[in-house]
């Protein structure tokens, strides 16, 4: 439904975007996850037609977007990070200019903002003006707005930005709602944990440039690790991380205070693990275990933390 | 059209929602426009004109002084006052009169005299406020003219050897100068082209809200997004000056003497003016912020240049000439001439046709220069 191939853009001497291609499927929602600055939003700004590629093609249901009026525009829905709407207007003023924009009117119109009112939780407040909206109302309206003409693919860049979680999960059952119905999502962010929530598949980028793209469970068999052991210490003084990280099977030592964090490729080595911390100083009271993450992948993959990048 | 009506409903609910912008928009012309009215000298149909303050220190109280002080109490200009020299000297070193006259002792004989040729001419003083300078050339011309009339009351006496009749070159006869007509039209100009500028400031804020993201991702032309813009702010400006200029015709009478059609065409053109005018401030700064100040500095300069403070005519000839570059003078120009100049549309049809070009190459630039990718 919705293919890019081989996008370049450069602003002046920086490579915003290099080389990014991925195709997403009806009913899939295809993750961009990156740091701030990797590329996501003009990745975006080009499939939605609002920024014209140096190089490359971006392909909607194996249509060009071509100019200002091109048809393949109805296809698309654009949730901007920003929080794009009137907030002088009431939401419904706000849904009848945004329907409007792709032809909407009259009884047609009417329909549609019922529908998407409903879709997000604010059938009773539609003639209520947006600025009196908390932010998880807005960030809800923002999303509404770009499904009013009810396309085929929609485009959230980061679309959860600064909400409460009870706002974000509503977001998160109002796409899987989309998804569902066989819409093609493509969704950016840098919170892995929507990522792997959401996503059928993820391209991590950095840089201007995809650096992996699999389903989730592929991304995480690139980690270097099968799980993290959390063991925290009767004692802070342990003496012997260095020890610990050559072990067989350990493949990363970190000591926080009195927790003692390995990265460990089998789980089949633990015990033997936990033996050698008793018989090295290393008496313990709690273990726990933590399966990697995206945040694994992506610092394994450029030796920075998404967070940090 | 659904999206481009739309886009201009939208500019128009968020504009009369905006209690500020209405209040600028409205009511400030007006209130400003009755100032500048009354300043100028108001409708001088409805009252007299204002009359010169003139202090008359008569050191003499000879027949003649006398006689040269009713004749100036006569005149419709002056409203002359006996006065002591010290007391006239001292209210126009304060500001509380613009003008005194010192009659000098013994004035009535030498005046005789040197009116004669036999003797030397004896000396007024004329103490005036410094920034009166012109009102004190008045007086002095109203002075001579009167001591004519004084000095031809004695025997063998002199006078003008012509007289002066004095026609107002208004609308038609009998139809007095409404300085409000100016004034209002004046002010509606300078208000009109702060809304230009708030069309230019707000179609910034949309690129830094993310709207224009989502305008850019519609399927609309350039001409709907940047035309509608425009349609908006031309009728919004429609509505201000029929609102002033109602206002004006209801409470100070101020009326279309010369031809309606060509009133309506100078309005319309510099609406559509404005408009173009704030499409050219969004095409040519980059922030909201940029652009507010550069942009009030600019009309604030185009607006004293195309006359809307004070007339025209009382600038230097040189800059009579150089502000015809301004496109907001000849909209001035065609105000007055509808309203109280009474011209008809032959007169209207140069200025519209200025601000209708004015209008291509304002908008021409805008779409020329303006940023159409979403950031």
């Amino acid at each position: 439904m919705l293919t890019a191939e081989n996008l370049k853009k450069a602003y002046g001497s920086l490579q915003a975007v290099d080389g990014v291609s991925f195709r997403v499927g009806p009913g899939e929602v295809f993750g961009l996850l990156g740091p701030n600055g990797a590329g996501k939003t003009t990745t975006i700004g080009m499939l939605a037609g609002l920024v014209a590629p140096d190089s490359g093609e971006v392909r909607i249901a194996g249509h060009h977007i071509s100019g200002d009026t091109s048809p393949q525009k109805r296809r698309l829905g654009v949730v901007p990070q920003e929080l794009a709407l009137f907030d002088e207007l009431s939401a419904a003023a706000n849904l009848t200019l945004f329907g409007a924009l792709y032809g909407l009117s009259g009884a047609a119109e009417a329909k549609e903002q019922d529908r998407v009112l409903t879709l997000v939780g604010l059938a009773d407040r539609a003639k209520d003006k947006v600025s009196n909206f908390s932010g998880g109302m807005k960030r809800r309206l923002n999303l509404a707005a770009a499904l009013m003409h009810d396309p085929q693919v929609i485009l959230l860049d980061e679309p959860t930005v600064g909400v409460d979680p009870q706002s974000r999960n509503a977001i998160f059952d109002n796409l899987e709602t989309l998804k569902a119905a066989g819409k093609t999502l493509l969704y950016t962010t840098h919170y892995m944990e929507e990522a792997e929530r959401l996503c059928d598949h993820i391209a991590i980028m950095d840089h201007g440039k995809v650096i992996a793209t699999d389903t989730v469970a592929g991304l995480l068999r690139q980690a270097p690790v099968s799980s993290f052991v959390l063991i925290d210490l009767v004692a802070n003084d342990f003496a012997n991380l260095v020890e610990a990280a050559a072990l067989p099977g350990v493949v990363s030592a970190t000591l926080s205070g009195r927790q003692l964090r390995l990265g460990v490729q089998s789980m089949g080595d633990l015990p033997e693990l936990l033996r050698w911390l008793l018989s090295h100083g290393g008496e313990f009271e709690h273990v726990q275990t933590e399966r990697p993450t995206l945040e694994t992948v992506f610092l394994h993959l450029t030796g920075r933390s998404l967070r940090d990048a | 059209m659904t999206a481009f009506l739309a886009l201009v409903r939208k500019d128009l609910q968020i504009f009369f929602g905006d209690t500020r912008a209405v209040i600028m928009a409205f009511a400030a012309p007006i209130l400003i426009g009755s100032f500048f009215g009354y300043v100028f000298g108001g409708n001088q149909n409805k009252k007299e004109s204002t009359r010169l303050e003139v202090l008359f220190v008569d050191q003499e109280q000879g027949l003649v002084t006398k006689q040269l002080l009713a004749s100036m109490q006569q005149d419709a200009n002056l409203e002359v006052t006996p006065s002591a020299l010290e007391p006239a000297r001292e209210a126009v070193h304060k500001g509380k009169a613009p003008v005194a006259i010192i009659i000098p002792v013994g004035f009535g004989d030498q005046a005789a005299r040197a009116l004669f040729g036999s003797g030397a001419k004896p000396e007024i003083t004329v103490l005036f406020d410094p920034s009166h300078q012109v009102e004190a050339s008045m007086v002095r011309g109203i002075l001579a003219g009167q001591m004519m009339v004084a000095m031809s009351s004695k025997p063998g006496g002199f006078s003008l050897p012509f007289m002066t009749k004095d026609e107002a070159l208004t609308a038609r006869v009998g139809v007095a100068y409404n300085s409000y007509a100016h004034s209002f039209g004046g002010m509606a100009i300078q208000f009109m082209l702060f809304m230009g500028i708030d069309v230019g400031i707000g179609l910034l804020l949309l690129r830094q809200r993310g709207l224009w993201r989502r305008f850019r991702a519609a399927p609309l032309s350039k001409i709907v997004l940047l035309g509608s813009r425009a349609a908006s702010a031309m009728l919004v400006g429609m509505m201000i000056l029929a609102v002033v200029f109602t206002f004006a015709r209801v409470v100070f009478g101020v009326k279309i003497e010369g031809s309606l059609p060509g009133f309506i065409g100078v309005c319309g053109a510099f609406s559509l003016m404005t408009a173009a005018y704030g499409l050219l401030i969004a095409a040519l700064a980059k922030t909201p912020e940029a652009a507010r100040g550069l942009a009030i500095l600019a009309t604030l300069l185009m607006v004293m240049m195309s006359g809307a403070w004070v007339p025209s005519f009382m600038f230097p000839s040189w800059m009579q000439s150089f502000t015809k570059l301004v496109p907001a003078r000849w909209a001035m120009d065609g105000l007055d001439a509808m309203t109280w100049r009474g011209l008809g549309i032959e007169e209207a049809l140069l200025p519209i046709a200025v601000l209708l070009g004015s209008t291509v190459v304002f908008g021409a630039i805008a779409v020329w220069r303006f940023r159409w990718e979403a950031d």
